[in-house]
C-alpha cells in the first residue's frame, strides 16, 4: 500500500509526519534540528529517501542538512568530522553552508547592489536559504533559492553551491527591493517537459524564466498590476508570493501575488487575474490538484496589514475551473476566532488516487484532506509556527 | 586543555553535551581556539565566523574571565586562566531584549 510522508519546516525545528494511503493515522517524528528555523525541506523525486533541509538562524547562519534514509538520520554534506577543514594552502573547504555570490565577469555580471527599502542602493548580503528544489532527474543536483534573492545550484548532493548569476545579472537586479519578509527567492519550478526551462519568483521583484538551463533569464511579469509600487505595471517590482504549475501542463502557471490571484497560459509571457469571487485575494499559498490541472487551491488572507484568515474563519478556496469561480472548503477547519496565517511554502498535494492536500499554519497546526479539500482533519495542532509543508507519495 | 562553552544551538549542531575541551597548539588566542574548534567540529564552520571573510558573525560575542573580548584583536593572547583551562572561553549568542 502506498504511504505519504509530510515534511514540515517550523520556526523551531523540522517534523516528519507519516501515514499509510488512508491518511487517517499519523506518526510524528521530531523536532529535528530543535531550536533552529527550518525554512524548507524537500525530497528528491528520483531517490525519495534523500531529503534536503535548510536549517538557519539569524545568529549562526545557514546550514544545509541531508538525509539518505527518509529523515531518520541527517548529515551535513561536506567535510566529515575529523578531517581537516582547510586545504593544504589554508583555504576553507567547501562545506555545505557556504553560499557566496558570484561576481566574476566571466560567469555573471559583477552586480553589487539592489534597492533598499528606502530606494537607496544596498549591497547583496546572504542571509538564508528559503527554498530547496531537488532536480527531477538527478539526486545529487539541487537548487536553492536564497535571501538576498539569488539562485544557487549544487551538483554534488549539497556540498558545494554555485550561483546561477545570470539571474541577478540579467539587467533588472538593481531595481529589486525587499518585501516585508526580506528579499527572498522563494519559488523554484522545474519544467518536467523541458530540462532547460525553469521559473523562479522573488519578493519583491516578480517572476522570472530561463530557457537555457539557468544561464540567461527574463522577467515574466506582463499583466501584473501592483498598486503599491510607483509604476503599477512595471517590468519588475511585483511582490509575487508563490507560483504553482501542474507537471502535465507546464505552460500554465498560477500565481498568488501579494494581492490578486493570477494565471498565465503561455509560460508566464502574460498574466490575467482569476481572483473572481474570492472574499479577499491577498494570500501566500497556491497549489494545483495532482490529477486535475484546472483545480487549484488558495487560502485567502484578510489583508497585507492583517496577516490572518478572513472573518476569523480558516477556509481553503478551491476552483475547479482554473480560477474565477471559487468555493469555500471549511469542513473540519475552525470557523470562529481563528487568526492564523498560511505561509507561501506551507501547502502541498500528494499524488494518491484521491488527491491529498496539506497545509500548515502559523499557529502550528498541520491540516490534511484526503479528498481534495472536501473535508479536513488536523494531523497535529501544536507545532511551532509552520514555515513550509512538502509531501512525498511513496510506494 | 582549553574549555569552550558553546551556545545551545551550536551544541546541538555539533552533537556535544556540556562544555568542549580543546587542545590548542602554540599561543592561546581567540583565533587559535576557533581554528581548533572548527577543526574538531567542521559543522561549526561558518556559524561563528563568516565563511568568506573570517569575521565574527554579527550576533555573537566572546567572553572570558568576566571580560568582554568581542572586540579584542583575534590574535591577542588570552589570559593565562583561559590557557590553563581554569576559566572557560564563552561563545554567546547576543540577546537584546526578551
Amino acid at each position: 500500500m502506498s504511504k505519504v510522508r509530510v515534511l514540515v519546516g517550523t520556526r523551531k525545528g523540522a517534523f516528519i509526519l507519516t501515514s499509510d494511503g488512508k491518511r487517517e493515522k499519523w506518526d510524528i517524528s521530531g523536532p529535528h534540528f530543535a531550536g533552529w528555523e527550518i525554512y524548507h525541506l524537500k525530497g528528491s523525486p528520483t531517490e525519495p529517501n534523500r531529503l534536503f533541509a535548510s536549517q538557519t538562524s539569524g545568529w549562526f547562519g545557514q546550514i544545509i542538512q541531508c538525509s539518505d534514509d527518509g529523515g531518520k538520520t541527517w548529515y551535513q554534506p561536506g567535510t566529515p568530522p575529523g578531517e581537516p577543514t582547510t586545504t593544504p594552502d589554508g583555504m576553507p573547504k567547501g562545506e555545505s553552508n557556504k553560499f557566496v555570490y558570484d561576481t566574476s565577469p566571466e560567469t555573471g555580471k559583477p552586480l553589487t547592489t539592489h534597492q533598499w527599502y528606502d530606494g537607496t542602493a544596498h549591497p547583496w548580503e546572504f542571509k538564508r536559504v528559503w527554498h530547496l528544489e531537488p532536480s527531477l532527474t538527478d539526486a545529487n543536483t539541487v537548487y536553492a533559492g536564497v535571501e538576498d534573492a539569488a539562485l544557487f545550484r549544487s551538483t554534488d548532493g549539497g556540498q558545494n553551491w554555485q550561483e546561477l548569476a545570470g539571474l541577478r545579472g540579467h539587467g533588472t537586479g538593481s531595481k529589486w527591493q525587499p518585501g516585508a519578509g526580506g528579499m527572498c527567492l522563494h519559488t523554484i519550478i522545474l519544467d518536467p517537459s523541458n530540462p532547460q526551462r525553469m521559473y523562479v519568483a522573488i519578493s519583491a521583484a516578480g517572476a522570472f524564466r530561463t530557457d537555457d538551463g539557468g544561464k540567461t533569464w527574463k522577467p515574466i511579469n506582463r499583466g501584473l498590476h501592483s498598486l503599491y509600487i510607483p509604476d503599477p505595471t512595471a517590468e519588475v517590482g511585483h511582490c509575487v508570493h508563490h507560483v504553482a504549475m501542474h507537471p502535465a501542463r507546464p505552460n500554465v502557471l498560477f500565481m498568488q501575488k501579494h494581492w490578486d490571484v493570477m494565471r498565465s497560459d503561455d509560460a508566464g509571457e502574460s498574466w490575467h487575474e482569476v481572483s473572481g469571487n474570492l472574499p479577499t485575494d491577498f494570500g501566500f499559498v497556491i497549489d494545483v490538484h495532482a490529477h486535475e490541472p484546472d483545480t487549484i487551491f488558495v487560502v485567502p488572507i484578510k489583508s497585507d496589514s492583517e496577516h490572518y484568515v478572513h472573518e476569523g474563519k480558516l477556509r481553503v478556496y478551491r476552483s475547479r475551473s482554473g480560477g474565477n469561480d471559487w468555493e469555500a472548503l471549511s469542513k473540519g477547519l475552525p470557523q470562529s476566532d481563528c487568526y492564523v496565517n498560511v505561509l507561501r511554502d506551507a501547502m502541498a498535494v500528494d499524488s494518491l488516487d484521491s488527491c491529498g492536500v496539506y497545509f500548515g499554519t502559523t499557529g502550528g497546526q498541520v491540516y490534511a484532506s484526503a479528498n481534495a479539500g472536501d473535508s479536513w482533519v488536523p494531523i497535529t495542532r501544536d507545532l511551532p509556527a509552520v514555515l513550509s509543508v512538502e509531501v512525498q507519495t511513496l510506494p | 586543555m582549553i574549555l569552550v562553552v558553546l551556545p545551545p544551538h551550536l551544541r546541538t549542531l555539533a552533537g556535544v553535551r556540556g562544555d568542549v575541551e580543546l587542545q590548542v597548539e602554540g599561543e592561546v588566542t581567540r583565533r587559535a581556539i576557533l581554528d581548533a574548534l572548527e577543526t574538531r567540529y567542521p559543522m561549526l564552520r561558518g556559524t561563528i565566523r563568516d565563511h568568506v571573510t573570517g569575521e565574527r558573525r554579527p550576533f555573537l560575542r566572546f567572553f572570558a574571565c568576566g571580560e568582554d573580548l568581542t572586540h579584542e584583536p583575534p590574535d591577542k593572547p588570552l589570559a593565562a586562566a583561559v590557557a590553563s583551562g581554569a576559566e572557560p572561553f564563552y561563545i554567546i549568542g547576543a540577546i537584546a531584549g526578551g
